[in-house]
């Protein structure tokens, strides 16, 4: 349905708006369609708790170049024994 | 028997063992190397791996094992532990020890192990999704990557990046809905 926004659109805005990349005309259009439109309601609240529960879970990484490391020794050692 | 692709061994598990490991030992070098410990004796013991249990799991079995091998270690050095109290200054001397004492407003413990648990189903759920959706997902939601930078990585338009970033998070919603929320 067509509120301000086509619902696919606000679907769009919902996903840059969790990272921060809709701008506040963006956000605007779809706060005005998400008072309209239930469908679109419920699929921003879930998407907005993913933000939320992802960035509350804190979780941690290691760097690229961490990550080569543990490639590099791996691959060494199966180097060491090919039939493995 | 099948040919073992360390590579992707690295990039589907690492981040998981990382986040299961860091808040066991609570040290970033010595979690670097149980992962990398537990990876090796992974391929050394791969005939043992029966395929009863998922891959993920099978290391984590191997990774408890080396934290407590390391805890073993560790406490055999016990003999030699000092505690040593530096006082903030010098007006502070004669303080109760306890006054020095972490502070009970802190996190708790507990709430450190939600977090971990939480972060596990988190890495669980994203190894569900096809590889690709999982790594542009993990980059762009949790390593913080823009959207140009990953646009250049992957060769891709942002309304392609955008279209796996949408399934991707649709995924997870289901995905976290099933396994964590209820």
């Amino acid at each position: 349905m067509k509120f301000f926004l086509e619902c696919d659109k606000a679907v769009h805005v919902c996903d840059k708006s969790q990272y921060n990349e809709a701008s506040f005309f963006e956000k605007l259009m779809l706060k005005l369609h998400i008072l309209m439109c239930k469908l679109c309601r419920g699929h921003t609240k879930r998407n907005s708790k993913l933000t939320k529960t992802i960035k509350s879970a804190n979780i941690k990484t290691l760097r690229p170049e961490e990550k080569q490391q543990l490639k590099t020794r791996l691959r060494q050692e199966i180097d060491k024994d090919p039939q493995s | 028997m099948e040919l073992l692709n360390p590579d992707q061994w690295v990039e589907k598990y690492a981040d998981y063992l990382y986040n299961y490991t860091i808040v066991r030992v609570n040290d970033h070098i010595v979690a670097q190397d149980l992962i990398s410990e537990t990876f090796l004796a992974g391929l050394r013991s791969k005939k043992n791996f029966k395929g009863e249990a998922t891959e993920r799991t099978w290391l984590i079995s191997i990774l408890k094992r080396k934290i407590i091998d390391y805890y073993r270690k560790i406490n055999s050095k016990k003999g030699k532990a000092e505690v040593h109290i530096t006082y903030r200054d010098d007006d502070a001397e004669g303080d109760w020890l306890e006054e020095n004492a972490a502070d009970p407003f802190d996190k708790t413990a507990e709430d450190r192990m939600e977090n971990e648990e939480l972060g596990l189903a988190i890495l669980e759920c994203l190894d569900k999704l096809n590889e690709k959706q999982a790594t542009i997902f993990k980059k762009k939601t949790i390593e913080n990557f823009d959207t140009e930078a990953l646009c250049k990585e992957y060769n891709i338009t942002p309304s392609n990046l955008w279209v796996i970033i949408h399934r991707a998070r649709k995924s997870m919603v289901e995905c976290l809905e099933k396994n964590w929320f209820n």
